[in-house]
């Protein structure tokens, strides 16, 4: 499962440089609401995300719930992510 | 002091393509929010939005005048034209200026131009690019058409831009510094940078607008413009003018604190301070018509606002699920649901609000308009940046 690996930790890599955190600080079980991101770091954290992928995370400002970005841990955002990759093949 | 007067209103918008056609629009409930068929709309996450539909430039301009002007100029110089013709007068006062707020000046042309020299490889531009895309083109242009000499430039403070250049042309007339204004605002963005610019953002909703609806899924695009003349009481009694109602007052301020969230208390200032201005008390005001983009974050914050500054409760409503949100034309626009509520045809209903937030707690108007006694009412815009800008207005 090596591609799995990297998912994750790109996705931890890159949730850490948004939040100005250590990536050993952005464990599995953070929920995202801790990470310290503010409206606007979110939002930059999932385009450079889909920007690395080549995915398109449904996440609205408006329905935070309907996206693991919005309401989750980081362990289901990369759970998310991974589905969102193996998805597009 | 001198007291100011609307006695000309024009617009052309997703829901008519004149202040009559688009009042009972308001009032009837219809939703002109639908399908977007732009080129490369495949390409976009979300493709709904309120455009204006059955607008024939080369009705409006002839070929050689069509050549300078942006869609964003086309709509606002139609509805100045329509402002000018319901004001009754043939020559605007010597002296008459025009403000015309936008968001995005001239967008298409800037982008088809870009779109030239990067993607289509093309060497040049058309040539009247910079006279067409620059902010200032829809008020120069009106100004030129109207021979106004007074002072005349573009507000740009995102969503509020209407609501500035109205309160703007307001103060102007009041302190003596014109005669009368022609003001309002414009925008041209359904394009399809426009709107992967939005769609950025995330806070665009995929199904339609539900200001203050408990599944409010975000805002919907649109396009228009409104333009208002303004006129010096006195002036406009003593010639006989229709008039179809008073700006009593305005303030206007910034929340200095997030560029994209907005602030309750900024937003319950700038109403306060639009009452003070006018010399209104809570009591006075019969209508709110509020900002309502449909947005997690706006709803929230402006009910605070309202409940805060009208704690006996007001009715309020919304446009934007009817005509999606006009950005820089959004507060011109909407400034005709204040006219029909003063003018006792009745308060438009909140389109698309179908299961009130009970977080927000407002007595919203919904369903269908409600017929009411209104004298005074506020009118409010608040945009990205913290800005902040509230109309209080009077039955004339």
């Amino acid at each position: 499962m090596a591609v799995r690996a990297d998912v994750a930790a790109e996705v931890t890599a890159i949730l850490a440089r948004e939040a100005l955190l250590d990536p050993a600080q952005v464990r599995g079980d953070l929920p995202a609401s801790d990470l310290g991101l503010d409206s606007l770091g979110l939002v930059e954290a999932i385009f450079a995300i889909e920007e690395r992928f080549g995915i398109t995370v449904p996440f609205n400002a408006n329905r935070p719930e309907a996206s693991a970005f919005g309401t989750a841990t980081v362990g289901e955002i990369i759970a998310e992510v991974e589905a969102l990759v193996r998805a597009r093949g | 002091m001198r007291r100011v007067v609307i006695t000309g209103a024009g617009t052309v918008n997703p829901l008519g393509h004149s202040a009559s056609e688009t009042v009972a629009g308001l009032l009837s409930g219809r939703a002109a929010i639908g399908k977007l068929d732009i080129p490369g709309a495949e390409r976009l996450a979300v493709r709904i939005g309120a455009p204006v539909t059955g607008f024939d430039a080369a009705a409006h301009f002839d070929r050689r005048d069509l050549a300078l002007l942006d869609r964003a100029t086309q709509f606002a110089l139609v509805s100045a034209r329509q402002a000018v013709a319901v004001s009754g007068l043939v020559a605007l006062p010597s002296g008459t200026g025009v403000i015309i707020g936008t968001a995005g000046g001239g967008h298409e042309t800037a982008e088809a131009a870009y779109r030239a020299v990067y993607a289509e490889g093309r060497e040049r531009v058309h040539p009247f690019t910079v006279p067409r895309l620059m902010m200032n083109a829809p008020a120069s242009r009106i100004g030129i058409a109207f021979g106004c000499h007074g002072p005349t430039f573009a507000v740009s403070s995102a969503c509020a831009s209407a609501n500035h250049a109205i309160g703007l042309a307001f103060q102007m007339i009041r302190a003596g510094v014109a005669p009368a204004m022609l003001a309002g605002g414009t925008d041209a963005m359904l394009t399809f940078g426009g709107l992967k610019a939005w769609e950025g953002l995330r806070v665009l909703s995929p199904e339609g607008c539900r200001p203050f609806d408990r599944a409010r899924s975000g805002l919907v695009m649109g396009e228009g413009a409104a333009v208002y003349l303004l006129e010096e009481r006195e002036a406009a009694l003593a010639r006989g003018a229709r008039v179809l109602a008073e700006i009593a007052g305005f303030f206007m301020n910034a929340d200095a604190s997030d560029m994209v969230l907005p602030s309750a208390a900024g937003a319950a200032a700038a109403m306060r301070g639009a009452l003070d201005d006018a010399g209104l008390r809570a009591g006075d005001v019969g209508y709110v018509k509020a900002h309502g983009t449909g947005t997690r974050a706006n709803d929230r914050t402006e009910a605070e606002a309202i409940r805060a500054v009208l704690p006996h409760g007001v009715p309020v409503s919304s446009t934007k699920g009817a005509h999606g949100h006009l950005m820089g034309a959004a507060g011109a626009v909407e400034l005709l649901a204040c006219l029909a509520a003063l003018r006792g045809e009745g308060i438009a209903p909140t389109v698309g609000c179908d299961d009130p937030d009970p977080d927000c707690g407002l007595d919203l108007v919904r369903g269908a308009a409600r017929a009411a006694k209104v004298s005074a009412c506020l009118a409010n815009a608040f945009a990205f940046g913290g800005l902040n800008a509230v109309l209080a207005l009077r039955r004339a």
